[in-house]
């Protein structure tokens, strides 16, 4: 089980992509959005990043996007995490956080899930892994590391506020 | 006349079991012996009871009126199957019998399909309407012996009074569906713990007791016979008991129902075991196993209440209530009496309830050849009926006591 | 999950299960647009064998809000009325392509025989006397939510328990999350026999008044009143939510009624419209619970089948 990054990785990837979506956006009225499991405290991490760069509060918020999902009987939902949005996301920069970006139907969900909240002025999506294999026209802003992959593999991405470390590791599935 | 010998069976004489043979010439026993030649066809009874062809005086064949859940050819084919030799067919058909006619029309079917004796019982009231008495008188000349609302207990006192008087001097039976009416309104099953868990409406065992012990006080009055149906309490037991110490002219009988299961098995909520009275108590189980045993209950009778599965197929509370039992029931019997006591209980005791004189004799040269052939040691699985309907709770299970041949004055109704 | 039906043998985590799920859909409901995808394309059919406008209404908003399609039956209109089975009603709904039934009747076990019947999942939204799971549920989630647990509380159910599934599937719920629960009730309104239940009774609601919750059933006036009880105004004396009943209550206690109410007899109307009679919330979480349901039985692969 190789690892493709360890916490020092993680860290200054985040650091980078924290620069440039101040950069891209100049200092705009950004919203930061993560999306259920592992999205949340990277998003967390973006925000107070960004909030060190700029001197201020960076409002964070939560999705869950299961009940958005397009395969509902595939993926079993055993619960449901919390949706929190501190502000309205009507008229705002979105800045859609998650770990991995792979086939792009989560974020599609997310999308959805996202409009029923209101309408945002733009949606930015920031991943700390794209490892390829989209299905769906879906490209990232803010990218921590691209990781070419076979479909076989599994990329696992922990972090600390959930499994106790920072690490990106590549499993064989089969 | 053809003749059958019955070999190595277990014979049940009237100086209890030995091993012989048996030799049956037309309708009548004609020796019981190990020495006898055999004669006509020759049956093996190995590990079975020879004994007296089993008596059911509470059936329901549904004819005529209601023939699409049996006919008296369908309920004489299940009788014969479970090892019945005369049947006591309650009156509550459309319409009822309660007029010499009908009770005719019923002796004639049963003559006609001659699997089994088949007699009626005739209707107390009127249409068993309850205001007004049947043509007793008629229903006497044409041979009916038993009388019975079944289905309902006569609710006024009254008139069952005028009834008792009636057949008391001529011997006649009342037979008492003892359930109260307003005890018993919007109940489904036994009012107590598991009724009270689903909700459902309950009947109270004393809907039961307080008719019983009414009666037994019109019994005290009027010295008519009475015959307790169904007893399914530990109260009813108590009340027969006393009043047969005290001399009083009462009979009972138990369904095999209501030995076997109690009211738990209503937590299913399936229609199968939904039957009035109702599966009662564990305790009460016990008291009418107990008095089945000791005779205060001195007969089993099955109730068979066939309905089309249609019918049955329905929530529990819009289920017609009853179910069959004629082919089950000596396998569910048996296990739970010695058996000497079970052809008593069996054959013996409702024969002579009944006043069928050529039923329930113990087995010897000159008995009328109505007979049973029992084997208590084979287990079969319950998977099809003769009847027409298959409303029982027994279905799919496993029982142990077989009816290996049942001979009708002479003729063997089923093998 | 296959069906949803009783509460008398659902466990403790499947029954907080169900509740945290509830908490979401609360959320999901106070969104701009409440109403979420995830079962889009499914088709839950209404079954109410007997009259009811509320709860027939809160499983299609819930469905609804689940992006689910929804058909109604009502029993005046059906052939029912022809003389058709009950079965084959729930065949024919069936082959309509219903994927979910919710089923309310007056007969107890009806939703089971229907499970049996059509093999889909079964809701039960009340059974005769019976059964009425989600009432337990959405009764459960509102007092969860105002006290954060059930544990340890004092619950009183007070009314004609002996002819309410509210009671028969609050009582297990409510026990098996820990809470205490009394039964108020004259005897003629009391079940024959309590064994088995994990329940005290009292026969005032004076006894019950340092409580946690006040849970008043209704009393059906409909029926006159007169067949459980020989006198509405006597009832009222003895286990009627009065004023001067309430003043009597803990600052922090509540008073829940599955409704709908009748004011003046099991509760006044000033306690009522008083904030700390949770009416109406529960009324609210009932549509979250039963969309908690229809998730759990159409939104996952069925393990058992």
């Amino acid at each position: 089980m190789p690892r493709v990054m360890d916490a020092g990785d993680v860290a200054r990837a985040l650091r980078r992509m924290a620069h440039e979506i101040v950069e891209r956006n100049k200092g705009g009225d950004v919203v930061l959005v993560g999306i259920q499991t592992r999205g949340v405290p990277l998003a967390e991490r973006l925000a107070r990043l960004i909030g060190e760069i700029e001197g201020r509060d960076v409002p964070v918020g939560a999705l869950d996007i299961g009940l958005y999902r397009d395969d509902l009987a595939a993926h079993p939902m055993k619960e449901l995490a919390e949706t929190t949005l501190p502000v309205d996301v009507g008229g705002r920069v979105v800045v859609l956080v998650d770990d991995v970006l792979y086939t792009g139907r989560t974020i599609r969900a997310a999308l959805d899930a996202l409009t029923d909240f209101g309408r945002p002025a733009a949606v930015q999506l920031a991943v700390l892994v794209d490892r390829g294999h989209r299905q769906l026209p879906i490209r990232p802003d803010f990218v921590g590391k691209n990781l070419p992959t076979a479909a076989h593999e599994r990329v696992r991405v922990s972090v600390s506020e959930i499994d106790g470390t920072d690490e990106v590791a590549i499993e064989d599935a089969t | 006349m053809s003749e059958i010998t019955l070999i190595n069976g277990t014979v049940l004489t009237p100086d209890g079991a030995v091993s012989a043979d048996v030799v049956i010439d037309g309708d009548t026993v004609a020796a019981v012996g190990s020495d006898g030649e055999r004669r006509g066809e020759v049956l093996d009874c190995a590990g079975a009871y020879v004994g007296p062809g089993f008596v059911d005086v509470h059936v329901h064949f549904r004819e005529p009126g209601l023939e699409w859940k049996e006919d008296i050819a369908s309920g004489s084919a299940a009788a014969a199957a479970g090892g019945f030799t005369a049947v006591v067919t309650m009156p509550n058909t459309d319409p009822a019998i309660d007029s010499g006619h009908l009770a005719r029309y019923i002796l004639d079917r049963g003559r006609e399909v001659g699997f089994v004796e088949v007699v009626p019982a005739g209707a107390i009231t009127l249409g068993r309407a309850g205001s007004a008495l049947a043509h007793l008188d008629e229903l006497w000349n044409a041979g009916v012996r038993i009388f019975s609302d079944d289905g309902d207990a006569v609710a006024d006192a009254g008139l069952l009074r005028m009834a008792m008087e009636y057949l008391a001097d001529r011997g006649g039976v009342i037979a008492e569906h003892a359930e109260d009416a307003g005890l018993t309104r919007d109940g489904h099953m036994h009012e107590g713990s598991v009724s009270s868990r689903l909700g459902m409406g309950g009947m109270p065992a004393l809907a039961e007791e307080t008719i019983v012990a009414r009666d037994l006080r019109l019994v005290e009055l009027t010295g008519c016979r009475y015959h307790v149906q169904h007893v399914s309490t530990a109260g009813t037991v108590e009340l027969v008991r006393r009043a047969k110490a005290a001399g009083m002219p009462v009979t009972a009988e138990a369904t095999p129902h209501h030995l076997t299961l109690d009211h738990r098995a209503v937590e299913s909520m399936d229609p199968a075991y939904k039957m009035y009275p109702p599966l009662r108590t564990p305790d009460d189980l016990e008291a009418v196993r107990e008095a089945l045993r000791d005779g205060v209950i001195d007969l089993v009778a099955t109730d068979h209440a066939p309905h089309a599965a249609h019918e049955k197929d329905v929530p529990f509370e819009h289920a017609p209530r009853g179910i069959i039992g004629l082919e089950t029931a000596a396998a569910l019997v048996a296990p739970l009496l010695d058996t000497q006591t079970l052809f008593d209980r069996l054959s013996v005791a409702p024969a002579r309830l009944a006043g069928l004189e050529r039923h329930g004799w113990w087995i010897e040269p000159g008995a009328p050849a109505n007979l049973v052939v029992f084997d208590p040691d084979t287990s079969w699985t319950v998977q099809r009926f003769r009847s027409k309907s298959e409303n029982s709770p027994y279905l799919g299970s496993e029982l142990t006591g077989a009816v290996r041949y049942t001979i009708f004055e002479g003729a063997v109704t089923h093998r | 999950m296959k069906h949803f039906l009783s509460t008398e043998t659902i466990s403790k985590p499947d029954l907080e299960s169900l509740l945290d799920l509830g908490d979401r859909f609360v959320e999901v409901l106070a969104r701009p647009i409440p109403k979420v995808p995830a079962l889009r394309g499914k088709t839950v059919a209404m079954l109410f064998f007997e009259p009811s406008t509320r709860t027939r209404m809160s499983f299609e908003r819930a469905a609804k809000a689940l992006s689910a399609d929804t058909m109604s039956f009502s029993p005046g209109t059906s052939s029912l009325s022809k003389g058709e089975s009950l079965k084959d009603t729930a065949l024919t709904i069936k082959a309509m392509g219903a994927d979910a039934l919710v089923v309310r009747h007056k007969a107890t076990g009806t939703p089971w025989r229907v499970a049996d019947w059509t093999g889909l999942p079964v809701l039960n939204a009340g059974d005769g006397a019976h059964q009425h799971p989600t009432q337990a549920l959405l009764d459960s989630l509102t007092i969860r939510r105002h006290f954060g647990t059930l544990d340890g509380l004092r619950i009183a159910i007070v009314g004609d328990i002996r002819h309410s599934r509210v009671a028969r599937s609050d009582i297990w719920a409510f026990t098996t999350l820990g809470a205490d629960v009394t039964l108020v009730a004259p005897r003629t309104l009391l079940p024959v026999d309590l064994e088995g239940w994990p329940v005290k009774t009292v026969d005032t609601i004076d006894d019950v008044l340092d409580g946690d919750v006040i849970y008043l059933l209704r009393i059906q006036t409909e029926r006159g009143g007169a067949s459980v009880l020989p006198s509405l105004a006597e009832y009222v004396e003895r286990f009627g939510m009065t004023n001067e009943r309430f003043d009597r209550l803990p600052e922090d206690s509540i008073v829940m009624h599955p409704g709908p109410m009748n004011r003046g007899v099991e509760i006044s109307a000033a306690v009522a419209d008083h904030p700390r009679a949770l009416v109406e919330e529960q009324v609210a979480n009932g549509v979250a619970v039963r969309m908690a349901v229809l998730l759990r039985l159409l939104g996952e692969e069925d393990v058992d089948v």
